[in-house]
């Protein structure tokens, strides 16, 4: 059962009676529908390869908060061998909006750190929709130092809608917690590899993604605040949500284009959530090559390549 | 009709403002409606002298009073690009940019500055809350930068006063990318070993708690200061229940061990001093109100300007005047 998208909606109908029909014929052996099922099966192929071809920055949001996206754990549990969870902040709590733990990727010893939204109602609620409290930055924190004592790549899987706003948050600093994670970033001396496979939600986002090499899924967004947020405070109308997400320019192209994003992986047609597998195994390609490229780099040049680019960050605007 | 639009009219109107400027000799005092004259309220430093509440101060008023005799050299800050973003609203950006800029006849939204603060030499950052919130944004990120930088040429401690509703979002994810960018600066002070100090004041939210106003060796903030990552609001709408009296305040952050003081606006130069001195290994400070330096300061012949050349929109206001432009006043300019 596929969810559709509001924008979606011309192909679910063709879909639907395609879908239709083959119950019919199901029904009737005698009848044969399949020169018109395939037509229509065309007509959808066609309709999605254009959909998705042109897909604005609103439409865009929409498919990087997909509920059948690829999550963290999916790429965790398809890409790694020997995932080994590490858990809790050694203050307060572990955070289950973020997992983490050792693993290996193709061989070699990592560690990967990511935002887990959850697949269920039951499971989004323990993940609490991938928004983390200060206790989850303080576990990557705690995750990133200790790929730095060992000489291990750090690999980080972005999708979060941003930090959590509650009352504890606040109260357990979850400011501080996001700038001493961005710290972190900032500091290790082994390769720092980032990508944002769905939402990259403002600070909740830029404390596990300062890394030598940003990577975006075609479709995801990353942005200073959601675009319903914008709507209501610069337009005072969170309905203005289609305009707010055009003018912040939060698709993976236009970051490309800033240098805020260094690669976009290619998602299949029609989104990720259309074909996990192929898109996780895009993403680890992806990582693959990326680590390749840092390999020989000493720890040195490793932290003081990322802090030159970040500081370099803003020399280049979008073309007019 | 033309002599009534053109001469009476202006004429009633006139005669309505001129008697309105006695008013403006006196604020109120939101927080318990004592009516205070402006000049005593500008001598205790925007700080209610009846019941202590501490009102928004400029950049420059709070420098002037901060450094010894008032005397400081501004930093110049490199430019950015304007409106990377052509960024559009129901406004549009460079409008918006514009306005604010004649409103306070400032730059933008963070004064840098030069100058030594109880004999003691400092780089000095405040943010600029009138100045489109505060709001942090590719220029406030240069600010520190700059500051970072002149502090570690000049061997100086940097003190940094925050205020900002959090990141600008008309420069959208390059206002983001000010978290990382303000955080190298702290690093790099930290590795030249060089004291950062940071001043919390009314508000400080956002990507800028997130971010350089959450790293300081010391954490200072004024007192009633709202310090939060998300607003009230925000939180009340997400978990649906009244938040504590005092929540997100100066004091509540101090109770739940987020900083290291509350300090009162009027007694921070003399902590300041103290603390920088002991970090540095300064001997004691010199108590009371103190001259300007000597002007043989070798600090102050130039300070850093390593962006390019000056290409925005002039800014109306004092910071017009150069980077080696000095206030001695400690009145706020007015705005044009």
């Amino acid at each position: 059962m596929t969810n559709y998208l509001e924008f979606e909606k011309p192909l679910a109908e063709i879909e639907g009676k395609a879908e239709e029909l083959r119950a019919l014929a199901r029904a009737n052996p005698e009848m044969d529908v399949e020169k018109e099922a395939a037509a229509l099966d065309k007509k959808a192929a066609d309709l999605l390869v254009s959909l998705y071809g042109d897909l604005n920055a609103w439409r865009k949001c929409q498919v990087a908060r997909h509920p059948d996206r690829p999550h963290c754990k999916d790429y965790i549990e398809a890409l790694f061998t020997e995932y080994t969870p590490l858990a809790g902040d050694r203050n307060f709590a572990d955070d289950h909006a973020v997992m983490g733990g050792l693993a290996r990727l193709d061989g070699r010893a990592v560690v990967v750190i990511g935002h887990e939204k959850g697949h269920d109602t039951k499971s989004r609620i323990a993940h609490n929709f991938g928004m983390a409290r200060p206790e989850g930055y303080r576990k990557a924190i705690r995750l990133m130092d200790l790929a730095d004592r060992f000489g291990l790549p750090v690999i980080t899987l972005v999708d979060t809608p941003g930090a959590y706003p509650g009352k504890g948050a606040e109260e357990r600093g979850q400011s501080e917690a996001i700038a001493r994670s961005t710290q972190k970033c900032l500091q290790l001396k082994v390769p720092l590899i980032s990508v944002i496979i769905g939402e990259g939600g403002s600070g909740g986002a830029v404390a596990f993604a300062t890394a030598n090499r940003v990577a975006m899924l075609e479709h995801a967004i990353y942005s200073v605040i959601s675009p319903e947020g914008c709507a209501s405070i610069l337009w005072k109308d969170a309905d203005k949500m289609r305009e707010a997400a055009e003018a912040l320019r939060l698709t993976a192209q236009n970051l490309r284009e800033i240098g805020v994003c260094d690669t976009i992986i290619k998602e299949p047609v029609g989104g990720a959530h259309r074909d996990g597998a192929a898109t996780i195994a895009a993403v680890g390609a992806t990582l693959k090559a990326l680590l390749a490229e840092l390999d020989g780099k000493s720890g040195e040049a490793l932290r003081s390549d990322r802090r030159k680019k970040y500081l370099g960050l803003g020399s280049k605007g979008l073309a007019a | 009709m033309n002599w009534i639009s053109n001469y009476v009219r202006p004429t009633i109107n006139s005669l309505f403002s001129r008697r309105e400027v006695p008013e403006n000799l006196w604020t109120k005092c939101e927080e318990c409606g004592t009516m205070l004259f402006h000049r005593e309220l500008s001598d205790n430093l925007k700080v209610c002298t009846n019941c202590g509440h501490h009102m928004p101060i400029t950049p420059r008023a709070r420098f002037a009073a901060l450094f010894d005799g008032g005397v400081f050299t501004e930093v110049k800050v490199p430019e950015p690009i304007a409106d990377p973003l052509q960024f559009r609203d129901q406004k549009k950006y460079v409008d918006r940019i514009r306005d604010a800029r004649k409103a306070s006849g400032e730059k933008e939204a963070m004064l840098v500055a030069e100058g030594e603060m109880g004999r003691t030499p400092i780089v000095a950052a405040a943010q600029d809350f009138s100045f489109m919130a505060g709001s942090m944004g590719m220029y406030v990120g240069n600010a520190i930068i700059v500051a970072a930088e002149r502090a570690i040429k000049l061997k100086r401690p940097l003190v940094l006063f925050s205020a900002a509703g959090g990141a600008r979002m008309q420069e959208g994810i390059l206002s983001l990318m000010q978290m990382p960018r303000t955080t190298v600066a702290v690093e790099m002070l930290k590795e030249a070993g060089l004291p950062y100090i940071v001043v919390l004041t009314h508000p400080t939210t956002g990507g800028v708690t997130a971010s350089y106003a959450m790293l300081g060796d010391v954490q200072i903030a004024e007192p009633g200061a709202l310090i939060c990552f998300a607003g009230p609001r925000v939180i009340e709408q997400t978990i649906r229940e009244k938040l504590p009296e005092g929540f997100q305040r100066a004091e509540y952050l101090l109770d739940h061990g987020m900083l290291d003081r509350v300090t009162p606006r009027t007694k921070l130069k003399d902590e300041l001093v103290a603390i920088l001195r002991m970090l540095t290994g300064a001997t004691a400070p010199v108590k009371g109100e103190l001259p300007a330096p000597e002007a043989s300061d070798p600090a102050a012949s130039g300070p850093a300007a390593s962006g390019p050349a000056d290409s925005g929109p002039a800014a109306s206001g004092p910071a017009a005047s150069g980077p080696a432009a000095s206030a001695t006043s400690a009145e706020p300019q007015p705005a044009p």
